[in-house]
């Protein structure tokens, strides 16, 4: 340990020392993100409970026409890019919390991403061919 | 209480449980087959039971993630706050689970 009465001179805050640092170089964003993207699929539960019951025993042509209306489908959008963001957010943290061989981590956490934005963009592709009618 | 592992847990399920809600959409956007598909597997014991299972994990995992919200910001640390708030996401989580599956059956969509 060096000397603590030698402290080195900065115009740097603490805050301005740590802000954008940690384990991903981030900040704090993440943990934004996280809660931002939980409070909004909180609020968007039960709309989305409901839709859901809504094409219980329809058929294909049936869940399309409800699906593929337009409030229904923005609910679901948004529902779906808040979820795949989240998803992506927590399975990040438990990576990092217990993959410790730094490649396997770097591999996990790509892949981690590559599934969560091929789901987003999956359930995405299919809600708006369903709202286009095509 | 050592719900935290559960919270996490359920999120991980619900990280695979995604694929369902995938698969649904696509299979409504593809076309006829498809989507009888889907039905024929969330209409079977196992599927039902997966669908279950998945309708638990999000019904807990969002009212402990409420429970860690509160925390967050600043409230319900007293020992029997703390107590509350997981007995809360506990029961509630169940409650709402079979609640939701009550009206499903009701409404006479799962068949």
């Amino acid at each position: 340990m060096s000397a603590p009465d030698t402290p080195k001179r900065s115009m740097r805050t603490p805050l301005g020392r740590v802000r954008n640092l940690g384990a991903a170089h981030s900040g704090t964003s993440d943990f934004w993100r996280q809660r931002i993207t939980a409070v909004a699929m909180t609020l968007l539960m039960l709309p989305v409970i409901v839709i859901v019951m809504m094409t219980l025993g329809s058929n294909q042509a049936g869940a399309k026409v409800i699906l593929g209306s337009l409030p229904i489908a923005v609910i679901m959008l948004l529902f779906i890019v808040a979820s795949a963001w989240h998803m992506k957010i927590g399975m990040q943290v438990v990576i990092e919390d217990y993959v410790h061989n730094e490649k396997l981590k770097l591999i996990s956490v790509m892949l981690n991403n590559f599934f969560s934005i091929a789901v987003a963009l999956a359930a995405t592709y299919a809600i708006l061919k369903l709202s286009s009618g095509v | 209480m050592a719900l935290s592992i559960v919270h996490r847990a359920t999120g991980i399920a619900l990280y695979a449980g995604t694929l369902l809600l995938v698969w649904w959409l696509v299979a409504a956007a593809s076309g006829h087959n498809a989507y009888a598909t889907v039905q024929a597997f969330t209409g079977s014991i196992i599927g039902r039971l997966i669908v279950f299972g998945y309708t638990w994990a999000l019904m807990h995992h969002m009212l402990s993630g409420i429970r860690h919200f509160v925390w967050d910001l600043g409230y319900g640390f007293k020992a029997n706050e703390r107590e509350a708030l997981t007995w809360g996401a506990l029961i509630g989580g169940i409650v709402l689970t079979v609640l939701i599956w009550i009206i499903a059956y009701a409404i006479g969509g799962v068949r």
